[in-house]
């Protein structure tokens, strides 16, 4: 287990909370510490509470703990919140010349350290730097070098001139010193530094740059917490890659301008969390019929409806899973980490393009706001892939074009995949349309060219199961009798776990699917297990069903899809046939 | 672009199943000849749809198209030319699908004045479902859904643009099958959103909006002293219920299209085959 100190600082919406944790987040990963942050905020921008907090190891961290031994309390209600993670060696420290915070009790045993934030920020040029005298404080407290602040001080108000610079680094020092001198006190904390070299972002940020690298050049959205985040990266650095951000009007058209985009030929996608795919859900079809390759993310926070914003839930796996009406091949990613979240990205693209189909990229509201640091090649560039699928050009497009010349933009192709051709190709002109539509993308009701184009649209995830590997990641004791299992976000969480279960005697495989649709089949695993668990952060085991699901002894089918309805005597032939065992697992009735 | 492209190249071979008579093969027809007029041909051309009888257009042109979900195809149509600016995108339908369950997107599509044109078959009617009240339909137009009447005025949709921001405003008529192309020519030549209503009768479910009421109301602004230029008289004209106008009614020819403020100038299609070069100073930033 790492040997780790858990920070906070906490006040009202609007008082820097966000940007002074980030600082401190920011030196202690220039130190070669290890760091995973999270917030506790509201949907509001001022007042309220809110908390930035950061665990740091010298070794990785990889989850949040039910621990807190530094807070800096900016209000008494901070105290509060945090009341049940507060332990008799925690450092409280507050400034009690505040008229609000005069009758402050610190929980238990817990040291109280007044620090006259605000009078010694006005010392040093400004009440607006008390912030950062907390973090002085705080220095001392941890026995945490100073001058390692002096970096993110630098980075965070270096547009603000050198004066203002300086000003918050005398700031800071003025904190430092005053616990130096009035405080005789051993605090037992010792932050070390080491030689390791971190960047630290969150999930969010990972999947923006992960854009960029798979070459994504149009990204079209709508402000959501918690995804506006990747909106905000992307706006900006994609125009240094000769790409765009659009903001929408809404998430109906902010799907529809991606789309556009992906028809254009350029890799294109967006972003948005529940309430947005509610939305976007409207033309999941037509991105699926018309086999366009996009990339839809959903960052999932608390739903029903508008829900928790600012709260963490995996509740949207059915809706990106099953959401739209109809049947609709898709892809289905969910990163488990944040560096993940890099790399499923940029999986994300490629799939979209091989198989010009929508991908749907599940990520959370607990990767979003957390940041973590890792060693850069983490995301080394070198290793990004870019595999655009069948695309054509005025070369090969003879091979694709009719006896009349026409260009098939759906030709039933063995492996379900069609040629593509980007507008502006010569002879490739065609339609497509969210119509059931021929090969030429031609509007059609003929029964037999309906189950064509059914089929060739689903033979995508059977030749992906083939091509791709849609495998899981382990940890634990690959023989344990115990199996858990988890999606998402909770891998970090989970694999810290298992060392409080290993002190406790348990011994456990643990398994985490990043891979939603088409999925890794799990039943072999399942049965040889005595007890299987799945974690997922909602309310009705949406995972839990679906594994449930595939390690069930399967039903036969009997399944139409001409737009005819089953007639008696037909369907009274099909389970003859059935029961005889003339037809496979899935039968398709003919087309008349 | 070839200069031998004929307006006739800009036809698929699939028959329209439009009512015999219906405002649309008209319509139709003054967008493919605006189309060759200007020097496009169907490789370098998008043509976008929406949904109702306006929608078949797509189907019935020859052009790359996408005819996709009910009220959405201005934003399908801006990604595509945000994504290549060298594309001619081109966005047709109705008046149910861009001043009804489009109408959102339409003042934005306005507002953000992407280099498109914008035709919208406008009949007052819902034609595919068999004869509704559309969002133009008249306050006391009686259909299945609205026995009485809508009880509430039309949409003015020239009005909503102008009120949006709009660089190009014209109105046109189906019938007057020369006016109609050169409206649509001069939209496709705007540099911005050129918005072109179109008044594209439904012979089969309205009796009221018919091509004899368009011809005996509609004034040509040809034959009349109007200034597309001043935004004052253009006001005058659309917000003037008594009477129907055939041309421009406002151009700003000062417009700079969206995707020009934007700085994009180029398909943003080819991309390279790994990480763009300078991805890893994206990593560094975060030290």
């Amino acid at each position: 287990m790492p040997d780790d100190l858990n920070w906070a600082i906490g006040g009202e919406a609007g008082d820097g909370i966000d940007s002074t944790g980030k600082i401190f987040a920011q030196a202690l990963s220039r130190a070669g510490r290890h760091v995973f942050t999270s917030k506790d905020f509201a949907s509001r921008i001022r007042g309220g509470y809110t908390a930035y907090k950061v665990r740091t190891s010298v070794d990785r961290v990889e989850s949040v703990v039910d621990r807190l031994d530094i807070l800096i309390a900016l209000t008494e209600r901070t105290i509060h919140e945090n009341e049940d993670e507060l332990h008799d060696d925690s450092v409280i420290i507050y400034d009690a010349e505040r008229t609000t915070m005069q009758d402050v009790e610190v929980p238990g045993d817990a040291t109280a350290l007044e620090v006259p934030l605000k009078r010694l920020a006005e010392d040093a040029g400004g009440a607006i730097m008390l912030n950062v005298v907390a973090l002085g404080a705080a220095c001392e407290v941890t026995n945490f070098p100073i001058e390692n602040l002096d970096e993110s001080l630098q980075k965070r108000f270096g547009d603000k001139g050198e004066a203002i610079v300086e000003n918050n680094k005398q700031a800071a020092r003025m904190g430092q010193e005053y616990v130096q001198e009035e405080f005789d006190y051993e605090f037992g904390y010792d932050l070390e530094t080491t030689d390791e070299d971190y960047v630290l972002l969150n999930g969010d940020e990972a999947i923006g740059m992960g854009a960029i690298a798979a070459g994504c050049r149009f990204y079209a959205g709508y402000p959501i917490t918690p995804a506006t985040d990747v909106m905000e990266y992307l706006t900006g650095r994609i125009d240094q890659f000769g790409g765009k951000v659009v903001q929408a009007e809404d998430e109906l058209s902010a799907i529809n301008m991606a789309l556009g985009a992906a028809r254009a030929g350029a890799r294109s996608m967006t972003a948005t969390s529940g309430p947005g795919i509610d939305l976007m859900t409207e033309t999941f079809g037509l991105v699926a019929t018309s086999e366009t390759p996009l990339v839809i993310c959903d960052v999932m926070r608390s739903g029903p409806s508008t829900g928790m914003p600012t709260k963490q839930e995996q509740g949207d796996l059915n809706m990106t899973l099953y959401g739209g009406h109809g049947e609709i091949p898709r892809f289905v990613l969910a990163p488990t980490s944040i560096s993940e979240c890099f790399w499923k990205t940029v999986e994300a693209f490629n799939l979209a393009e091989k198989y010009q189909t929508p991908v749907f990229l599940v990520s959370d509201l607990a990767m979003a706001v957390t940041e973590q640091t890792f060693s850069p090649e983490t995301f080394d560039m070198d290793e990004v892939e870019v595999d655009r699928g069948k695309v054509v050009d005025e070369n090969d497009i003879d091979t694709w074009l009719d006896e009349k010349g026409r260009f098939q933009a759906h030709f039933p192709a063995a492996d379900g995949v069609s040629p593509r051709a980007f507008p502006g190709t010569a002879d490739g002109a065609h339609m497509t349309t969210g119509l059931e539509h021929d090969e030429l993308g031609r509007r059609t009701e003929d029964t037999d060219v309906r189950v064509e184009q059914v089929d060739k649209r689903q033979r995508k995830v059977e030749t992906a199961r083939e091509q791709e590997e849609f495998d899981y990641r382990e940890y634990g004791d690959p023989d344990a009798d115990t199996l858990v299992i988890s999606w998402g976000s909770n891998e970090g969480a989970m694999r810290e776990g298992l060392e409080f279960l290993e002190e406790d005697g348990y011994d456990i495989r643990f398994i985490s699917v990043p891979y939603i649709f088409p999925r890794p089949d799990l039943t072999e695993e399942v049965e040889a297990a005595d007890d299987v668990i799945v974690v997922e952060c909602n309310a009705t085991g949406q995972f839990a069903d679906v594994v449930e699901h595939d390690v069930l002894e399967r039903v036969e089918r009997i399944n139409k899809y001409t737009g005819v309805r089953f007639k008696a005597d037909e369907l009274a032939d099909e389970i003859k046939q059935t029961l005889a065992g003339d037809a496979g697992t899935t039968t398709e009735v003919e087309a008349e | 672009m070839s200069s031998d492209v004929r307006f006739t190249d800009f036809k698929s071979d699939k028959q329209p199943t439009w009512c015999p008579g219906c405002g649309d093969f008209g319509t139709m027809n003054g967008m493919m000849k605006a189309l060759a007029e200007t020097g496009n041909d169907p490789d370098n051309t998008f043509v976008v749809a929406g949904i109702g009888c306006s929608g078949k257009i797509g189907t019935y042109m020859h052009s790359y198209a996408l005819h996709g979900v009910h009220g959405r195809a201005l934003p399908v149509g801006i990604g595509v030319k945000m994504a290549n600016p060298n594309l001619e995108v081109m966005v047709a339908g109705g008046d149910g699908d861009g001043y009804s369950i489009g109408a959102g997107h339409f003042i934005h599509a306005v507002r953000r004045n992407v280099d498109m044109s914008y035709v919208v078959m406008d009949n007052r009617i819902y034609g595919l479902t068999k004869g509704q009240a559309s969002p133009t339909s008249r306050e006391d137009f009686e259909t299945g859904t609205t026995p009485d009447g809508p009880k509430q005025p039309p949409v003015n949709p020239k009005a909503l643009a102008l009120a949006s921001g709009a660089t190009f405003i014209a109105q046109s008529f189906s019938s007057n099958s020369q006016r109609h192309a050169e409206i649509v020519q001069q939209a496709i030549e705007h540099d911005g959103f050129g918005f072109v209503n179109v008044y594209s009768p439904c012979v089969t479910f309205n009796d009221v909006d018919t091509y004899d009421y368009f011809r005996d109301t509609i004034v040509d602004l040809d034959e009349t002293d109007h200034d597309a230029g001043n935004r004052d008289q253009a006001k005058d004209k659309i917000l003037e219920s008594e009477k129907e106008y055939m041309g421009v009614l406002y151009q700003d020819e000062e417009s700079v299209p969206f995707e020009k403020r934007e700085g994009i100038e180029d398909s943003m299609a080819e991309i390279p085959d790994g990480a763009p070069e300078g991805a890893m100073d994206l990593v560094r930033e975060f030290y």
